[in-house]
């Protein structure tokens, strides 16, 4: 179940000069959320955070990591200050409150087993989430800008087998984008259950591409301007391959590759 | 505790909050918040006779105290609705006001028969969708095809009242609602988003993938007020007034300007519980100026 909540910020860091790390006293909102299964949370989803009372617009924002049972949870986000809302909620102390809802919208669906996990920018935290649910069977490929933008890399280390890093201006790892290093690892191993990608959309489509070569079954979370975040007033349309509307807040984040019209 | 119910187009509503068509889907998502029973009345996003992908993306920009939307009435058919969606809505104690828009006056007439045959408690026509290009604005900006729209649509609503969704897009509001008035209008709801728009100066380009959409939020209460209040005074047709609204406060400026009930719309985005909230904040206010009843809000503004 959905619920909003007050939540405490109950740490802070910034990551880069315009990521920030931020963690949340959520309370009871993971016991809402739990599945038949049991699950709380799947990664991919996300949560729709106020920031502040002049802005009428939440912003989402995916779970980079959770952990709590009935007595209390806490989610880490990790957001990239964009405009007015991030810029408020970058700068909210350790000790106040922000209003949550969530989590929201459809996650990752994974099996036991290893998975390419591709994050590109401020994409790349909910993959995190992936990799820590993979049981430490995954790969992954980040993509930054440069060097001073790479962030969670610690954190990917000690969650996955391999961890490959491309930067657009060579500064760290190979220069280029994230899809050659895809090929390159497609090409070399065959044992993935699926390749997982966050990021810009023009990543996601050339990602998209290459896995579809492999034949491996490909999942991205994609990111559009939302409202209200709960499937209600329908602006955060993505045009699928079949002639349909879906909509990211909803149907999303996460879709099947194969399902988008990425020509839209 | 005041009396909260009131009556609009001879429908009696538990209390004088509704959600405004197209912030609230077909009532599912916010269904998981709280009980859809609480409200007064759900108008259903707006239906169109055949299913309708709507507009590309971007379609929403955030405002100084607004947003913009440019959705272009994404709607799976009248067919759809009635199949699936309104057994849905029919399961909670609240009245179901379908929300329609046609290409033509014929269009609203087939639209009318197929919800009052399926049984919808009113019919909101939509003559102010600003985000379409046929129809849409065009019928709620000339008063004489305002009146052949809502005469169509009141021939085939056999008996289910009609309320007519007016566009503060015009000159003079109370011409349309007069051409509406004579043309057999049960009620009229007013204001529909006011057109706007946003650009990005970097890339120079509007934010909405239309170019323009539709302002709604805090910004435009005081044009939904005084547009309720000039309306009111013009034709003696129960209004539904909304624009705005997110507080108690505000929904009772709308009263006391002439309207019988509000709507609440875009204050759902920043928070769920926003009509809940206005409900609450509309009782306190009566009760706090010793009404017997909420209703005694309505047309009671005292202008100098």
């Amino acid at each position: 179940m959905k619920v909003e909540r007050k939540c405490k910020v109950i740490a802070k860091e910034w990551l880069t000069r315009d990521a920030v790390s931020m963690t949340l006293d959520v309370g009871d909102m993971l016991y809402h959320a739990r599945t038949v299964e049991g699950q709380s949370i799947y990664p991919g989803q996300f949560v729709h955070i106020k920031c502040g009372d002049g802005l009428l617009l939440r912003r989402p924002i995916s779970v980079c990591f959770w952990e709590g049972d009935a007595a209390g949870g806490r989610i880490r986000i990790v957001f990239e200050v964009k405009g007015e809302g991030t810029s408020w909620l970058a700068r909210c102390p350790v000790g106040h409150t922000v209003d949550v809802l969530g989590p929201l919208g459809n996650g990752f669906q994974t099996t036991p087993g290893p998975y390419l996990l591709v994050g590109g920018g401020i994409g790349v935290p909910p993959l995190y989430a992936c990799a820590c649910y993979t049981g430490c069977s995954s790969t992954a490929i980040l993509g930054f800008r440069s060097k001073d933008r790479a962030i969670l890399l610690n954190e990917f280390d000690s969650e996955c087998i391999d961890v490959q890093i491309a930067t657009d201006d060579g500064s760290l790892g190979y220069h280029g984008f994230v899809d050659a290093l895809v090929r390159q690892e497609l090409e070399k191993e065959h044992h993935y259950q699926g390749v997982l990608a966050c990021g810009p959309r023009p990543m996601l489509k050339s990602v998209a591409k290459v896995a579809a070569e492999f034949g491996v079954p490909c999942q991205v979370s994609m990111e559009e301007r939302m409202g209200c975040g709960v499937g209600a007033c329908l602006v955060c349309a993505v045009a699928m391959k079949d002639g349909t509307v879906k909509h990211v807040c909803k149907d999303g984040p996460v879709f099947n590759a194969e399902e988008v019209d990425w020509d839209a | 505790m005041p009396d909260m119910s009131v009556k609009l187009a001879g429908v009696t509503l538990k209390n004088p909050v509704v959600v405004a068509s197209g912030t609230f889907g077909f009532g599912r998502e916010y269904s998981q918040f709280y009980d859809l029973s609480e409200l007064g009345g759900i108008c259903a996003k707006g239906l169109t006779l055949h299913p309708r992908n709507g507009n590309p993306a971007p379609r929403v920009a955030e405002t100084p105290m607004g947003i913009l939307n440019s959705v272009g009435l994404e709607n799976p058919g009248v067919d759809a609705f009635i199949a699936e969606e309104l057994p849905f809505l029919r399961q909670f104690d609240t009245k179901v006001i379908a929300n329609i828009s046609g290409n033509t006056p014929e269009e609203y007439g087939i639209m009318c028969e197929k919800l009052s045959a399926a049984g919808v408690d009113m019919i909101e026509v939509n003559i102010s969708c600003p985000n379409v290009k046929a129809g849409g604005l065009a019928y709620g900006t000339r008063p004489e095809l305002a009146a052949e729209v809502t005469e169509e649509a009141k021939k085939h609503a056999n008996g289910v009242p009609v309320m007519v969704k007016l566009s503060p897009n015009v000159t003079d509001i109370t011409e349309i609602a007069k051409a509406v008035e004579g043309a057999g209008a049960d009620a009229l709801s007013l204001i529909n988003t006011i057109r706007g728009m946003r650009i990005d100066v970097n890339t120079r380009r509007p934010v909405l993938k239309m170019n323009t959409g539709g302002l709604s939020g805090p910004a435009v209460l005081p044009v939904a007020v005084r547009m309720v209040w000039e309306v009111s005074q013009a034709v003696s047709l129960p209004v539904l007034g909304m624009g705005g609204v997110s507080k108690g406060e505000d929904a009772a400026q709308l009263m006391l300007a002439g309207a019988s009930a509000v709507a609440v719309g875009t204050a759902l985005f920043a928070d769920p519980f926003a009509p809940l909230k206005v409900r609450d904040g509309l009782a306190d206010i009566a009760a706090k100026q010793g009404l017997s009843a909420v209703s005694e809000l309505t047309g009671g503004v005292k202008p100098w």
